[in-house]
C-alpha cells in the first residue's frame, strides 16, 4: 500500500536533504514534487493545495531555519502534516446498548458485505462477546447468499427474512438479537448510489427503526477525487460515525484515507489490508503516516531517542565524531544512552526495511553490553581517551578489573577501532550499512 | 464554427434514445463539470495563468488523471501563445477538441464486439474486486440474447462467497444457460463451460472471473492459467478479454489497465457506474497512456443499463450544457 506516494514523497525529501539549506526557490520545486505525488495518489484537490500551503510555511519558518539539519525537519513536517490529514488520533468505535447496534452503508462494490464478516470477527476476537449478522441487501442477486456463506464460515449467525422490506428485517433482527443474548447487530445493507434518492430514504428508515450507534460508511480506497461527493452524499442522509476503507492491500496510494478526514471530520476506523477475515485493521493516523512515508516505525524511534537521550551529550559526541577524536568514554555514554531505549531487538525492528535486512531476527544478549561497559569501566580515565596506550600488562589488569579474559578486551578494543573508521566515512559521506 | 455541430450531424435518429440515456446517466457529472467550466468561463475574460491553474484543478476533478491533465494543460498554453488567443472564451471551443483528440489520437477507434468466425465467441471478464463484473455479464448477456443468440455465463468466480449464485440469478433473470460447479477451481469450471459450449453449439460464452487486485502476483498467475485453459479448447479464444473499471476509480485505474495487459491480451474496457457523480475521467488518461478504448458503459442498474461506449456522446454528453446560448450569458 501506498508504495508509489511514499517513494515518490521520499525522493522530494532527499532532495531537500541534499540541498542542505531551505530556500525559497528549492522549496518551490520540491513543494511541486510533492504536490503531484499527492494528485496521482488521488487526495482530494483541494486538500492537497492546503497540504503544499502548509509545508512550505513551515519550511521556511524559524524553526527549520536555526536547525542543524533542514533537511529531517523537512521530513518531520511532512509526516505531521501526514497524520493531520488522517486524524491525529485514533478513533474508537461506539460499542455502548444491548444489543450494540451498527450499520454498514456504501456505493455497490465497495466491499461492504465481506468488511461486516471481517468486522465481526475482529469484535469478537477483542471482546469474547457474541455478534448477529442482518442480511438487509435484498436487491442484488445473492448478496443474501454471500453473506450467510461468510457467517458459516465463521460460526456467527446471520439473520434474514429473504427479500422483504430491509427496514422491517432490521427492526425484527434487534428483537432477535436480545431475545438471544447477541452483543452486537451488524447490518449489512445493500450498496446505492448517494444520488438514488430512494434508496436513501430506505436508509433514514432503517436508521429510525434501529438507532444504530455506529454508521459506518464502506470506502473503496481506489476511488479518486469523486470520494468526496459520495461521503457527502451518504452523510447529508445519515450522521456517518466512521469510515472503513478498503482494499488497501492493492497498490492504491492512499488517496481517500488523506482525504476523508480533513474534509469531512468522518473518522477512518478500520482499514481492509486482505481477502482473508481476519484482514481489517484498527486504523492509526501516525502508524498510517509511516507507512505512507514507508518509514517503518523510525519516526516513534527518534521521538523516543528525543525522550531518553541527553541533548546536550549527544552534541558533543557529534562534535568529536566531527573532530574525529572519539575516545572509549564516548563509546561508554553512548552504549549507555542506547541500553536507555530499551530492548535492541524491537529498535531493530523499528528500522525500515528491517526485514529486508534480516534485522527483525537479531538476538542481542544483554550480559555482552555489561561485559563491555564492565572492561571500559575498569580503565582510567586517561586509558579511556588514549587507548593506543594499552599494552599486554595493562590490558592485564583490565581483564582481571572486569572479570573477563583479555581476548575480549582485545575484541572490545578492535569494535572501538571498526567504529571509529566507520565514523570516518560516514564523515565523507560515503558510509554505507555493514549489512 | 460551433464544435458541437460536428457532434450534432453523426446522431441519427435512432441514436437520439441513446443520447437520452447517456444524457440521464451523465447528468450528474455534467453539471458538476460543465457547470465548473462555464462559471470559469464567465469569471475569466482573458487567458492568464489563474485560468489555467482553474481549469487544472476542474480537469483533476474529473479524474482525467496528472499526467493527462498536466500535458492537456501544456498543450492549450502552447497553443494559445501561437495563436494569440487573449479571451477565455476563445478557448472553450479548443478545449472540447484538445479532449476529443486526447481519445481519438489519430487512431480509428473499434469499440465493436470481435465475433468468432466459426464455433462460439468467448469473452472473457477481468478486474479488481467489485468493479460490476457479474452485473456487466448479466447485462451483456440480456443484450446478446435479444439479438437472438444461444448465450452461456461461465461461473468462474470460485472465490468469493456467493458470486456463483449472483451470476445464476442473472442468468435466470435474462433466460440464458450457466455453467458452475461447487468448490472447484476456475480452471476447471471454465474447461467445462467451454466443452459444453462447443458441443451444444453456443454462439457466445460469456466468462466470470473473480475479482483479483492486480499487485497480488499469484491472482494475476491464476488468470493466465485460465487463458491458456481457454486457448487449448478453443484455440483463437478468448476472442474479448474485457477489462472492467468502476467509474469511481482515481489514478489506480491506470495501474489496472497496465497491469492486465501485462498477463492477458485486454481488448477493452467496461466503465462502470458511471450513473453516480463520478466522471470516469481515468479512461482518457487509460487511453492516452495504454490506447485501450472503452466498448461499453454502465449507467444504472438495470438489465438495460449497459450501452456501447461512443466517445462523441461522451464527451458530448460531458460538455452538453456548454453548448449554445447559456454561454454567452
Amino acid at each position: 500500500m501506498f508504495e508509489n506516494l511514499g517513494e515518490r514523497l521520499q525522493n522530494a525529501m532527499n532532495k531537500i536533504k541534499g540541498y542542505g539549506k531551505i530556500t525559497e526557490e528549492n522549496i518551490s520545486e520540491v513543494s511541486r514534487e510533492i504536490r503531484l505525488a499527492l494528485l496521482e495518489a488521488d487526495v482530494n484537490y483541494k486538500v492537497v493545495k492546503e497540504f503544499v500551503n502548509n509545508v512550505k510555511e513551515k519550511a521556511l519558518g524559524e524553526e527549520v531555519a536555526k536547525s542543524l539539519k533542514p533537511g529531517e525537519q523537512f521530513v518531520k513536517i511532512v509526516k505531521d502534516e501526514l497524520v493531520d490529514l488522517l486524524g491525529k488520533e485514533k478513533a474508537d468505535l461506539n460499542l455502548k446498548g444491548s444489543p450494540a447496534v451498527l450499520m454498514v452503508v456504501g456505493l455497490q462494490g465497495s466491499g461492504k458485505t465481506t468488511t461486516i464478516g471481517k468486522l465481526s470477527l475482529l469484535l469478537r476476537k477483542k471482546y469474547h462477546l457474541k455478534p448477529l449478522l442482518v442480511a438487509c441487501d435484498v436487491y442484488r442477486p445473492a448478496a443474501i447468499d454471500q453473506l450467510k456463506q461468510i457467517g458459516k464460515q465463521l460460526n456467527i449467525e446471520v439473520y434474514d427474512e429473504g427479500k422483504k422490506d430491509p427496514v422491517m428485517i432490521a427492526k425484527n433482527s434487534i428483537e432477535y438479537a436480545k431475545n438471544n443474548g447477541f452483543n452486537y447487530v451488524l447490518i449489512d445493507t445493500a450498496g446505492r448510489l448517494h444520488i438514488d434518492e430512494n434508496l436513501m430514504a430506505e436508509l433514514e428508515a432503517i436508521n429510525n427503526a434501529v438507532n444504530p450507534k455506529e454508521i459506518l460508511l464502506v470506502v473503496d480506497s481506489m476511488t479518486g477525487q469523486d470520494a468526496i461527493n459520495v461521503i457527502n452524499g451518504f452523510n447529508s442522509h445519515l450522521a456517518l460515525t466512521g469510515a472503513i476503507l478498503t482494499k488497501l492491500d492493492g497498490d492504491t496510494r492512499g488517496g481517500v484515507a488523506l482525504s476523508v478526514r480533513h474534509l469531512t471530520n468522518i473518522p477512518i476506523k478500520f482499514v481492509g489490508v486482505s481477502e482473508k477475515m481476519d484482514g481489517l485493521e484498527e486504523f492509526y493516523p501516525e502508524r498510517m503516516a509511516s507507512r505512507i512515508l514507508d518509514m517503518g516505525d523510525l519516526m516513534s524511534m527518534i521521538e523516543k531517542a528525543e525522550e531518553v537521550i541527553d541533548q546536550d551529550e549527544a552534541m558533543k559526541t557529534y562534535k568529536k565524531i566531527q573532530k574525529g577524536n572519539l575516545d572509549l568514554e564516548d563509546f561508554l555514554s553512548q552504549l549507555k544512552q542506547i541500553k536507555k531505549l530499551g530492548s535492541i531487538e524491537n529498535i531493530l525492528k523499528m528500522i525500515p526495511g528491517a526485514k529486508k535486512m534480516g534485522l527483525n531476527n537479531v538476538q542481542i544478549n544483554p550480559k555482552d553490553m555489561a561485559h563491555i561497559e564492565a572492561i571500559i569501566l575498569s580503565m582510567t580515565p586517561y586509558e579511556r581517551r588514549h587507548p593506543e596506550i594499552l599494552k599486554a600488562t595493562r590490558k592485564q589488569r583490565i581483564a582481571k578489573g572486569s572479570g573477563r579474559t583479555v581476548e575480549e578486551v582485545n575484541r572490545l578494543l578492535k569494535q572501538f577501532e571498526q567504529m571509529k573508521t566507520m565514523t570516518k566515512q560516514m564523515q565523507k559521506g560515503n558510509f554505507k550499512l555493514p549489512f | 464554427m460551433k464544435i458541437f455541430d460536428k457532434f450534432k450531424k453523426v446522431f441519427n435518429k435512432q441514436e437520439q434514445e441513446e443520447i437520452l440515456l447517456y444524457d440521464k446517466g451523465l447528468e450528474k457529472t455534467r453539471e458538476v463539470f460543465s457547470s465548473k467550466l462555464n462559471l470559469l468561463n464567465s469569471k475569466y475574460k482573458k487567458v492568464s495563468d489563474e485560468y489555467f491553474e482553474e481549469l487544472e484543478e476542474i480537469l483533476i476533478m474529473a479524474d482525467i488523471g496528472v499526467n493527462t491533465v498536466m500535458n492537456f494543460i501544456d498543450k492549450l498554453k502552447k497553443r494559445v501563445k501561437n495563436e494569440h488567443i487573449t479571451n477565455a472564451s476563445d478557448l472553450k471551443e479548443i478545449i472540447v477538441d484538445e479532449m476529443f483528440i486526447i481519445y481519438v489520437n489519430n487512431d480509428i477507434i473499434v469499440n465493436k464486439i470481435n465475433f468468432a468466425s466459426s464455433g462460439p465467441t468467448v469473452m472473457l471478464f477481468v478486474g479488481v474486486n467489485g468493479v460490476g463484473k457479474t452485473t456487466t455479464i448479466g447485462k451483456i448477456a440480456y443484450q446478446l440474447k435479444q439479438e437472438g443468440k444461444k448465450v452461456l455465463l461461465i461461473a468462474g468466480d470460485t472465490f468469493r462467497a456467493g458470486a456463483t449464485e449472483q451470476l445464476i440469478e442473472w442468468a435466470n433473470k435474462v433466460e440464458a444457460d450457466v455453467t458452475y460447479k461447487e468448490n472447484a477451481d476456475p480452471a476447471s469450471v471454465i474447461f467445462d463451460g467451454l466443452n459444453k459450449a462447443k458441443n451444444d453449439n453456443y454462439d457466445v460464452v460469456l466468462i466470470d472471473t473473480a475479482g483479483r487486485l492486480q499487485n497480488k502476483v499469484n491472482l494475476m498467475h491464476e488468470l493466465e492459467k485460465i487463458n491458456k485453459v481457454i486457448s487449448k479448447i478453443i484455440e483463437d479464444a478468448p476472442h474479448e478479454t474485457l477489462l472492467v473499471i468502476d467509474a469511481t476509480t482515481g489514478q489506480n485505474g491506470i495501474s489496472q489497465a497496465k497491469s492486465f495487459m501485462e498477463i492477458t491480451n485486454i481488448t477493452g474496457i467496461v466503465l462502470t457506474k458511471l450513473d453516480g457523480t463520478a466522471k470516469g475521467g481515468i479512461v482518457l488518461a487509460i487511453k492516452e497512456e495504454t490506447n485501450l478504448p472503452v466498448k461499453y458503459v454502465g449507467l444504472g442498474e438495470q438489465k438495460t443499463d449497459l450501452k456501447t461506449f461512443d466517445i462523441e456522446k461522451y464527451i458530448y454528453g460531458l460538455f452538453k450544457d456548454m453548448d449554445g446560448d447559456n454561454l454567452e450569458k
